[in-house]
């Protein structure tokens, strides 16, 4: 489904250039060794800044819940409602979470626990994104 | 050029844990309460704007605790006015720009207020030397605020101030939304549209009716009731408007806006203003009402760990909410007789219920107690304001009735239990601010 395209910024733009490769990658704090997303200037739990690092995923990853949009504010998504949006749980790590549409799963039909793995389809000639997808 | 008016610091706002009972607790009192008129829009008249009608609750209040202009040293301004769309880029309406003095900021009187505006357009309030804009854009932001400025003796007697304005348009759904581009913080968030507060807000009512075995229609007791109070509310919306009673069957059958999330769920955007006169316990004593005393007042900011909060950081916060609150006042969930908690978005009520152990209310039980007798002349009188749901969108009815419950000046929606004690606030299970009121400063 059609979706507004991320714009990458100095802070996000090794994400989304990951994401690019198709692979997910998030910030990890080599001071207290805690992963982060989404990334940030410093370690919000430290706050330090020069520890950060991108670090790879699984790319795995658990439903912890849902909702079904039927009324977005969002302009280019209203063509697809109703439509999912879930909550992932990355499996090594449940507190780093994602947002999904959940593409294949029809809408307010999410398995919550099932597990999903990150796909990456791609929203503009130059950009894709990091999408979730229910293991069968 | 006149220096502009500060923001609060952070450091009159108690977020911590463990700062023990409030240091100026029973020493405040609310002396003055004033509302102007509701309605659904702004129909572009200079005496309908947010500006007039801010300027009108001001005056209510200071006829309220009868309290001359003059007398008058204290202004806390809540600037933003709208959850919506800006004024721009139209045009300033030529009737209203001929009617009111403008400040630097267009916005003024139309969607913001200012401390500026509203003292080029009050010449009336000579002696007003302390001034100050809210960190954040809620009323419940705004009288802790001034519940601490009159405490800590900036001011002696204090308005506080808060608009709301609703003009032609669909929140929302303009500006950025409308893009195909998604930058800064929304490229986390936009793509998936978990734009707003009602995704969220549906994610975690789904987890909290998964975790405790309960359902959506079973909040309709409660927004029922909401509708009930504010019928019974005469500064309310519905009581001015529509008059009718919202009905279980209503609430069953509307549409979804974000399943599990409802249109009833979702408060009403209202044109309105409201105003509270804060004072010393001592001043407050020789005013016209019977005075109203702060016991306490507490704050939560939360940081949610990822992407959003989820169930459990929701429980956790607005349990530290509570525990801040009771600490502040000295009180305990029995000791209180009026509790008023945020309701918009009718599916996080709940969450404070249960954090405050209202009427013994604990996690998982906040729906059975809905469909218990609520009813202001039943033996849970919960939520008695109405709140947003009952009255539209201003954060505000849910002090308002504090006071008058404590009064005893709440009309029909006085609640048949004693009423010598009250906690209110909100807003959102991330972010809120609460004041425990007392008739008694003991
Ligand atoms: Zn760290």
């Amino acid at each position: 489904m059609p979706k507004p395209v991320p714009v990458p910024d100095e802070l996000s733009k090794p994400f989304w250039d990951a994401v690019n490769e198709q692979r997910l990658v998030v910030q990890h704090c080599a001071a207290c060794d805690r992963r982060q997303y989404p990334p940030e200037r410093v370690c919000t739990e430290c706050r330090s800044g020069d520890r950060l690092e991108w670090i790879p995923t699984s790319g795995r990853a658990r439903i912890i819940g849902y909702t079904v949009m039927h009324d977005s504010r969002v302009r280019l998504l209203q063509a697809d409602q109703p439509f999912n949006i879930a909550v992932v749980a990355l499996e090594e790590d449940p507190a780093i979470r994602f947002f999904s549409h959940l593409p294949g799963t029809p809408a307010d039909e999410v398995p919550v626990g099932a597990t999903v793995e990150a796909i990456f389809p791609e929203l503009s000639p130059t950009q894709r994104i990091h999408e979730w997808q229910v293991v069968r | 050029m006149a220096t502009p008016t500060p923001v609060a610091p952070a450091s009159v706002y108690r977020e911590e844990v463990g700062l023990g009972i409030w240091e100026h607790r029973g020493k405040v009192a609310v002396a003055g309460m004033g509302h102007s008129p509701t309605n659904r829009r702004w129909d572009g008249k200079p005496e309908t704007s947010m500006g007039a009608y801010a300027i009108l609750a001001i005056r209510n209040a200071m006829e309220d605790a009868g309290v001359s202009p003059d007398q008058v040293d204290g202004l806390i301004v809540v600037r933003a006015g709208t959850t919506g769309d800006a004024w721009a880029p139209r045009p300033i309406p030529e009737d209203f720009a001929q009617t009111y003095a403008h400040t630097d900021n267009i916005e003024d009187g139309l969607t913001t207020l200012s401390v500026e505006w509203l003292l080029q357009n009050m010449p009336e309030l000579t002696n007003v030397s302390c001034v100050m804009h809210t960190r954040s854009d809620c009323m419940s932001n705004a009288v802790v605020l001034t519940a601490q400025i009159v405490g800590d003796g900036l001011a002696k007697c204090c308005l506080v101030v808060k608009g709301w304005a609703n003009p032609e348009g669909r929140y929302g759904h303009g500006g950025a939304n409308a893009l195909a581009v998604a930058p800064g913080a929304s490229q986390w968030t936009m793509p998936f549209g978990m734009v707003s507060g009602i995704p969220g807000t549906a994610f975690g009512f789904e987890q909290y009716c998964r975790r405790y075995n309960t359902s959506h229609d079973r909040v309709a007791p409660f927004v029922v009731n909401q509708r009930r109070n504010g019928l019974l509310f005469p500064e309310g919306f519905y009581a001015q408007h529509e008059p009718y009673q919202l009905t279980v069957d209503d609430y069953l059958q509307t549409r979804w806006i974000s399943k599990p999330m409802s249109l009833h769920d979702c408060d009403r955007p209202i044109q309105t203003a409201g105003a509270y006169l804060f004072t010393t316990a001592e001043r407050a004593r020789d005013m016209k009402q019977r005075p109203v005393y702060i016991l306490g007042h507490s704050s939560q900011r939360w940081t949610n760990r990822s992407s959003i909060q989820t169930l459990d950081e929701i429980e956790a916060s607005t349990d530290l909410m509570a525990r801040k609150t009771y600490e502040a006042s000295g009180l305990t969930a029995k000791d209180i007789d009026v509790f008023n908690p945020y309701d918009g978005y009718a599916l996080f009520t709940q969450y404070y219920l249960e954090a405050f152990q209202w009427h013994g209310v604990r996690r998982g039980e906040a729906h059975d107690f809905y469909g218990d007798d609520i009813r202001v002349e039943g033996p849970h009188p919960f939520s008695s304001s109405g709140g947003n749901n009952g009255n539209g969108r201003t954060r505000f009815w849910m002090h308002t009735d504090c006071i008058q419950q404590l009064r005893g000046q709440a009309g029909a929606r006085q609640i048949r239990l004693k009423a010598e004690t009250a906690i209110s606030g909100g807003p959102t299970p991330g972010g809120a601010d609460w004041t425990v009121w007392s008739s008694s400063p003991d």
